[in-house]
């Protein structure tokens, strides 16, 4: 904005200040388009995680006293308890997400490329419309399907391939499946989004060259798709980490994830500067395991997630 | 343009006009506690007062008002046991003027066992509202001898109890175990040593339980079903279900019922304490009271209340108490500095452990 001491002197107009004046137009909306933008990620997301990082850092001494230091963190690392969960919370996202993949490349292959037009937008939608239900109601419908006076339990009973009724709830399997179905629209629509654009010519050429099936699949499909499946893996992996309520629904009294953790020191112990703590230990956490398995795949975040 | 632009200003003007002439009192309480007519009714009576509720459970209540150093809510209902150390801690409680409050017909033994427990510095912060208890449910015709605390880890009835994982549970398993968890609060070494046993114990016992409950309402579904036959609970869902099935009911433990006070604090930067006062004594008033019982199934702090129940729940509490379980109940002691953060890491070690 150098030049706006310039600009005020309008009218003796040579071509040059007209320019100038044009440019400073054209700054002047440039800021004003990421004024909202940067005033949302400076307002709601970094203020906040300063907040977060200072309550983190304040070890509590006696009632309303406070010292700075780095208690919150050394707790979570004495404690077997938080690290196993944050470990278990981690493995299992890792299995939600490959299994996401496992069943969503098909369907996203098969929507991208095999359907016609008018079905390939009606298997869209049919992805969709699981969404327009909130969490919570779809987490009670598993509990109805799979709780032991459940739909499934009595069906089975009914038709007398068990005696006894099956409690299907309450175990990692449950949560593992409640939250594959959850994220699974997360995963194909990057990776529809992806095969899309690819051109059938590309399909056809690996066949023309002698290539089976496995092999087009191998070294031409995945190879091109790699921008949808890392992106696609990203949101999953980071939602599955920091989902509450299918793990808390459907786990029932085995089920440790770690954002239990975080909310049970929040809410029940009244501990805000551990949970501020372990709500950044989960961020770190999760970061790495994104970061580790862009190296060990060869991809970055900007020909990947940038591209699809 | 300008039309549109003249409409705004008035809607802002009179909505700012009818701002000013309605009070609005934000009361933070529990699911049931500000039944439909009980507002309506108020809101007849006092014409120029907005009642806007929003339903919530002690560790909330506390964590929305430490959130705003007690600002958003104009009265809240925290338990008796959730006062001393919270506004210790946090300062999140501001003094009531006993005077604006018509005590006369409270039952004298609730209201000065809440004084004591929340007074500091010879002001207080709380009166009492409703109490009840927490026991066992037990469905009579298929366990008819769950009687304990420990009867809900007995192998009998494996994968067919539950229980809430709260600090309630712990203090219950430790009366089982025959200690006194509230005399050993002003000793917190011993009282880590009972944590100790009470956290083995119902780690042995996680085999047995078939889930936590987190609510009233996950409870019910669980013991209409059938798929479990008796839980810890609160006394107020057992009568509940007692209308449904005469079978449910609510037994007292051997060790005594524990008793919670819900009370009525005002948060520290409340801004209607006049309509907060009102409120407070509306709803203690006798007609008022029958239809809140109806509603949360909790007895009220004044005199002669249990007649106030209707009638079913009045069969309930007959099916339930003796006077000689009276007697026996024991009350939730304040909780003083520290001893959150020894039951919380209980709490921890039980969900994580694996059991069954």
């Amino acid at each position: 904005m150098v030049d706006a001491a310039d600009s005020v002197l309008p009218c003796i107009c040579g071509t040059g200040e007209l320019i100038a004046v044009g440019s400073d137009i054209r700054k002047l909306s440039l800021l004003l388009l990421f004024l909202p933008f940067s005033l949302w990620i400076l307002l709601l997301i970094i203020l906040p995680h300063v907040g977060m990082v200072v309550l983190s850092l304040r070890e509590k001494v006696a009632p309303r006293v406070y010292e700075f230091g780095f208690g919150n963190y050394i707790d979570f690392f004495m404690e077997p308890i938080y690290w196993n969960t944050l470990i278990r919370t981690g493995l299992m996202s890792l299995l939600v997400t490959f299994l996401a993949l496992l069943i969503g490349f098909p369907v996203a292959y098969y929507i991208a490329k095999l359907a016609g037009n008018r079905t390939k937008g009606m298997l869209f939608m049919l992805c969709l419309i699981p969404l327009w239900v909130s969490d919570l109601i779809r987490a009670f419908g598993w509990i109805l399907l799979l709780r032991e006076s459940g739909i499934i339990s009595s069906f089975l009973m009914s038709s007398g391939l068990i005696d006894t009724p099956i409690e299907f709830l309450y175990t990692d399997a449950t949560v593992i499946m409640g939250l594959v179905y959850t994220v699974m629209l997360f995963m194909i629509v990057p990776l529809v989004s992806t095969l899309d654009g690819m051109d059938n010519a590309m399909i056809e050429a690996g066949y023309n060259l002698g290539g089976n099936g496995f092999t087009v699949l191998r070294r031409i499909i995945i190879p091109y798709a790699m921008p949808g499946i890392v992106s696609g893996c990203i949101v999953v992996f980071m939602m599955t980490a920091g989902s509450y309520l299918t793990p808390i629904l459907m786990g029932g009294k085995n089920s440790s994830w770690f954002t239990e953790q975080i909310y049970d020191q929040f809410i029940s112990r009244y501990n805000w500067e551990s949970g501020a703590a372990f709500g950044f230990l989960l961020l770190a956490f999760t970061s790495v395991v994104v970061w580790l398995g862009l190296k060990l795949s060869g991809q970055t975040l900007s020909s990947t997630v940038a591209k699809s | 343009m300008k039309s549109v632009l003249s409409a705004i200003t008035a809607s802002v003007a009179l909505s700012l006009a009818s701002g000013a002439q309605a009070e609005t009192l934000r009361l933070l309480t529990w699911g049931s506690y500000a039944p439909d007519n009980v507002i309506e009714m108020f809101e007849e009576k006092y014409p120029d007062i907005d009642v806007e509720v929003t339903y919530s459970n002690n560790e909330e209540m506390i964590a929305k008002l430490r959130a705003t150093g007690g600002a958003g809510f104009d009265l809240a209902q925290p338990s008796h046991d959730r006062i001393y150390a919270a506004q210790l801690e946090f300062d999140i409680y501001k003094p009531l003027d006993l005077s604006q409050i018509d005590t006369s017909n409270m039952t004298p033994k609730l209201l000065d066992g809440v004084k004591e427990n929340a007074t500091i510095d010879g002001e207080v912060y709380a009166v009492p509202h409703q109490w009840g208890t927490t026991g066992l449910m037990v469905n009579t015709a298929e366990a008819p001898d769950v009687k304990s605390w420990g009867d809900l880890c007995d192998p009998a009835y494996q994968g067919k109890t539950s229980m809430r994982l709260k600090r309630t549970i712990l203090l219950a398993t430790a009366y089982s175990l025959g200690e006194d968890p509230f005399a050993a609060y002003s000793d917190l070494d011993k009282y880590q040593g009972i944590l100790d046993d009470v956290t083995e114990k119902l780690i042995e016992c996680k085999d047995n339980i078939k889930a936590y409950w987190q609510g009233g309402d996950d409870l019910s579904a669980m013991m209409l079903s059938g798929e479990i036959v008796a839980s810890e609970s609160w006394d107020s869902t057992a009568y509940k279900l007692f209308g449904e099935n005469p079978d449910i009911k609510f037994v007292p433990p051997a060790t005594g019922a524990l008793a919670w006070i819900d009370t009525f604090v005002l948060p520290r930067k409340g801004k209607a304490d006049d309509a907060a006062y009102k409120w407070i004594n509306f709803v203690l008033q006798p007609e008022i009271v029958e239809l809140m019982s109806a509603s949360t199934g909790a007895i009220a702090s004044i005199n002669g209340a249990a007649d106030l129940l209707p009638a079913d729940k009045k069969a309930a509490v007959n099916a339930a108490f003796s006077d000689a379980d009276i007697d026996n109940l024991k009350f939730f002691a304040n909780i003083p500095p520290g001893v959150e953060d020894m039951e919380g890491k209980a709490l921890e070690k039980i969900k994580a452990a694996t059991g069954g």
